[in-house]
Parts: C-alpha cells; structure tokens; sequence
C-alpha cells in the first residue's frame, strides 16, 4: 500500500516540483507554528496577568529600544508581535480549513442535488448561486457580519461559507452533467442502485478531483478573506488574535515609524498565503492536464 | 426577482436583529415613549403588512431615515457616491490599461527577463491581500518618501450635485494610492486572462495567415488577435464587479476615503439598519444592473450567442 502510493505518479512529480515541495514545507511549518503556539511563543498575548501596559510599542530585539524577551517587538497594548502572530496564524489556519471544509461539502450536496435530479430544484440552486456568485464570497461576507449583532470565530466561518459554496457547487454540477450520461450510470440504474448509492458510489469519485484543487485555491482565498474582514473590524472579535487585526492595529502606528508592526504580521500572511499558491498551482496542474499551460 | 428576493432577506433583518425601538427611542426611553415610537414607525403593525410597507417605500426611494444623524438614509447614501464612482472608474481604467498591456507584452515574448519580472509580480497582486497592499503602498509613498497624502480625498470642486476630485492637482494626488490599490487584484486577473487567452488565440491558423499575408506585428497582434481575447477578459471583469464593490469598502477605509463603503463601515459600527439596508439594496442594484449589461454586451460582441 505505502510503497504504491509511494510510486505513484503524484508523488514522482511532487518530488520534482521544487516551488510545489517549498510551498508545502512551508505550510507544514507554518501548521506546526499554529499547532504548537502555545509552547513555541514566549508569552501567551491574550492572558491578561502575562501582559503588560509598559512593555508596549518596542522595537525588535536588535534596535535599540528593543529587550530580547520580546524578538519581534510588542504592540499598542504590550503583546508581543512574535507570539501575537503565533496564535494568528492558529486562527487564520483554523478559520480557513474549516471553511473549505464545510462550504466543499455544502458545495458537494447541492451541486449533485441540482446536477443529478434537474429541474426545478436545479434551476433554483443555480439561480441562487448565480445570485451569490454575482455579489462575490467578499461583499456577501462583509455584508453578513455586518448584519450579525455578535462576532466570533464561527460566525465569521459561517458568513463566508453562505458565500463560499457556490463555487463547489458548480463545479460538481457540471462534472455530475457529465458524468451521469455514461452507460455505466444506466447500468447501476438498471441493476437497481438507489439514487443516494449511484450518487456516493458512482458519481462523487469522478467529480472529487477538481473539488481538491478548488479546495486548495480556496484555502488562500479564505485566509486572506479573514484577515481582511477582520483588518475591516467585522472579522473575529478584539478578544482573539488575528494577523488581520495585527495589522489593523498597527496601521495606526506607521505614521509615528513603528513599522515592525504593520511589516511582520503582514510578511507572515503573504508567505502563507504564497506558500499554499504554489502547493495549489502544482495540484491544479496535475489534476488537470487542460490547465497545464506553463511557461 | 433577485432584488425582490434580496428585499425581503433585507426587511428581515432589519426587522429581527436586535429590538428597533429601543434603538429608536433609546436605553433611557419610558414604556410609554417606546409605545410611541412603536406606533409612529409602524412597528405594531403586522409583519406582512410592514413588508408591504417596506417595499412600497422602497420603490419610491425611500428607505427611512438614518437612526443616528435622522437625515434620510438613500440622500446619506447618494452624497457619497460620486467618491466612490470615481475611484472605482479611475482602478478599472487603470486594470484594464495595464492589464490589457503586460498580458500583451507577456504572451508576445514568454521566455523574457521582462515577461518575467511582469508574471512575478502578478503573483504577488494575487497573493498580497487589497488591505496589505494598500498599507504597504502608504508606507512607501507617504510614510518614507512623502510624495503622496496618505488619506482622505483633497480639494474637491462642486459641479451641480456631483462633487469631482479630477479638476484640481490635490484631488488627483489624492486619488493616485487609493486607485493603485484597488486596481491591484483586478489587474492581476485581467494580466492572466489576456495571457491564457492570447497564448491559445496566436497559435491559431489565422494568426499565421495574417503573418504570412505579411501584415504588420501591430495589425496581427491588436486587430487579429487581441479582440477575440478582449470578450471573454471584458466579461470577467463585468462579471466581478461585485468584488470591485467589495474592494472598494476596503480601500475606502484604509485611506478615509468619504465614499459609500467608508459610510457602510461606520454605519455596521453604529447599527444604523437603514442605512445599511439602503447601502445592501443599491449594491445588489448595480451588480444586477452590471450583469444585465454584460449579458447583452457579450451577444451583441458575438453573435453564436442567442438569447431566446
């Protein structure tokens, strides 16, 4: 079994793809930050007895209003910007594995609802889609948390997967179109294979391939979509921390040359986001060699 | 439909998130004064009958009036628009411009250090969140060099009831770091698009018919080849103008911009429904307003397509 997987053709070319092993490395380390920040960072930023008033706003540890118990400086309030984005990161990972996750597997139901029975029921789930695909998964999410009265981590996953499973959904039912025309559905129809076992046996294997490279693009989406709802003030609450709040934050402080605090959570946030790009740009063109138009 | 179906999704929130009474007549308020305030808005009435009501006003364009400042909500709305109509216009003509431009320069010559350089950099608007870019533009141009004001929207001339920024050298360095950030994303995607679409199209046979009728690059390259790139790239940029709208509320906040989406933010902080209300109905407007549009632009560009 390991050693199939192990000769697959996946993995041949995964080796290969230098910029494909980079980006995974990278999120593998940027997971394992998440994972273990609470051992990794020098403070926890969000106990109230650790931080204090006076460590706030000083530089990295090399300048010299910098102390080493603080690496990459501290913010308004006496975080330290290290550990802060520490657990930012647990809430940017958190946030968008959960996302695609719930918003793929709504995608997935009501694409093969509307994809295999047609219809009405089609034409309403796609005219929705069409609706919400027009506002865009940004506006709607906004828009949403703007509405809500409380904010927390599962609002905010909750707004952008009403916004977040359209894309799923089409794609899964275009594939289903396709795939429910093959004699091999008739077949299992005839032998008298009920719709739920046709759908999850004969069709869903066929439609998943592209649902894994949507699910990696949209990971980055989603990632970047917290931070900024949350850099807006309608993302997850002051209480939590958050790369998109960091820099909010520290926006105030770049006029009075406190860049550290602006510059480091954002610097994070591009490489994960950069580091995902290039694992999901190898995976799309491996699981789809149409897209495969490289230079 | 759509907008009915987006009022109606409207109307309940306005109705159900959080008591309008006691935001009406506030905390302090006695059960009398709310019981007034209850009657005088209507809101002792039916549901069905309110909605009705809602709707009704609506269509007449009016929305209530804003619970903070008690100036009507659509009026609050409309004063900022023409900020943001030409921030918005100035970002699209630059993606488009630029787009259009390096996704040419790109396809022309692939291998080259230029094409390079320009494809890197569209990774970048791709991966660097509109908020991140915008801040990161402000250090640069205001913060460290200081050639460009970093916020709000500099002097401004009043023409009838259109408030422009473009007729005075304050207002167009104002509206250079606000539009270059809410470009970014767009002109990314335009630079891909005209790529993918002009890579397919030049290998085409003729492409290499007008090659070898002798024309010249230019002919070959615009007029051959370029407009049967630029309808699906027009599209996609009509399509995604709810994204534009979206943007545009965040780089309106990063640089005070007085616009709608600066208005909309303040109003989510304030719970001002009307207000967000209106703002919700007139985006959902323009975004169907747009693709109705798009859908006509793109039968009239080609003629395949028919509509039946």
């Amino acid at each position: 079994m390991i050693k199939n997987i192990l000769q697959s053709n996946l993995v041949y070319s995964f080796v290969r793809d230098i910029s494909a092993m980079t980006g995974a490395l990278l999120l593998v380390i940027f997971i394992f930050c998440a994972l273990f920040a609470h051992i990794l960072a020098p403070m926890d930023p969000y106990e109230l007895t650790t931080v204090e008033l006076s460590n706030s706003l000083m530089a990295p540890a090399w300048m010299e209003t910098g102390s080493l118990s603080f690496p990459l400086g501290t913010d308004d309030q006496g975080r330290g910007i290290l550990s802060t984005i520490l657990f930012g990161l647990r809430t940017s990972l958190m946030v968008g594995f959960s996302v695609v996750v719930v918003s793929s597997i709504l995608g997935i139901f009501f694409g093969m609802l509307g994809g295999y029975y047609g219809g009405i029921l089609d034409a309403f789930i796609m005219r929705t889609a069409d609706t919400v695909f027009a506002f865009s998964t940004t506006l709607l999410a906004i828009l949403l948390l703007g509405i809500f009265q409380s904010r927390n981590i599962w609002t905010v996953v909750f707004a952008i997967c009403i916004a977040g499973w359209v894309k799923y959904a089409r794609t899964i039912r275009g594939t289903v179109l396709e795939v429910k025309e093959n004699a091999y559905i008739t077949a299992a129809k005839a032998s008298g294979a009920k719709d739920f076992r046709i759908l999850f046996r004969h069709v869903l294997p066929n439609a998943l391939p592209p649902v894994f490279v949507l699910m990696a693009v949209d990971l980055a989406v989603v990632i970047m979509l917290e931070a900024t709802l949350s850099f807006l003030g309608v993302g997850v609450p002051i209480t939590e921390p958050s790369l998109g709040m960091m820099i909010s934050i520290g926006k105030n402080y770049i006029y009075a040359g406190m860049w550290w605090m602006v510059l480091f959570p954002g610097m994070t946030l591009i490489l994960l986001v950069v580091a995902i790009n290039l694992f999901s740009d190898w995976l799309r063109d491996e699981m789809n060699p149409r897209l495969a138009l490289r230079s | 439909m759509v907008l009915l179906a987006v009022s109606f999704i409207c109307f309940l929130i306005f109705r159900f998130t959080g008591d309008p009474v006691l935001m009406l007549a506030g905390k302090y308020a006695t059960q009398q004064e709310r019981e007034q305030v209850r009657i005088a808005y209507g809101l002792d009435r039916p549901f069905y009958v309110q909605y009705a009501n809602f709707l009704g006003n609506a269509l007449k364009g009016n929305f209530g009036k804003s619970y903070i400042s008690q100036v009507d909500a659509l009026d609050t709305i409309l004063e900022r628009f023409p900020a943001t109509f030409e921030l918005a216009l100035t970002a699209i003509f630059i993606s488009l411009a630029a787009g259009v431009l390096l996704g040419v320069v790109v396809s022309i010559k692939p291998g080259s250090l230029v094409s390079r350089a320009i494809m890197a950099g569209s990774l970048g608007g791709i991966s660097i969140p509109t908020f991140l870019m915008g801040i990161l533009w402000v250090m640069l141009f205001a913060v460290y060099l200081e050639w460009l004001p970093p916020f709000g929207r500099g002097e401004t001339v009043q023409i009838g009831p259109w408030r422009t920024g473009f007729l005075t050298l304050d207002g167009i360095k104002h509206i250079i770091m606000p539009a270059l950030t809410l470009s970014g994303y767009q002109l990314a995607v335009i630079l891909r698009l005209t790529r993918a679409g002009m890579r397919e199209v030049l290998s085409e046979e003729y492409i290499k018919t007008a090659w070898s009728k002798g024309l010249s690059p230019f002919t070959v390259i615009v007029k051959h080849a370029l407009r049967n790139v630029l309808i699906p790239v027009v599209t996609i940029a009509g399509l995604s103008f709810g994204e534009l709208i979206a943007f545009s509320i965040v780089t309106e906040s990063i640089f005070q911009w007085p616009g709608m989406g600066n208005l909309l933010l303040v109003s989510i902080f304030e719970t001002d429904h009307p207000v967000i209300v209106t703002y919700i109905m007139m985006a959902a407007f323009i975004i169907l307003a747009i693709n109705i549009l798009v859908d006509l632009l793109y039968a009239w560009l080609n003629p395949k397509i028919q509509y039946n």
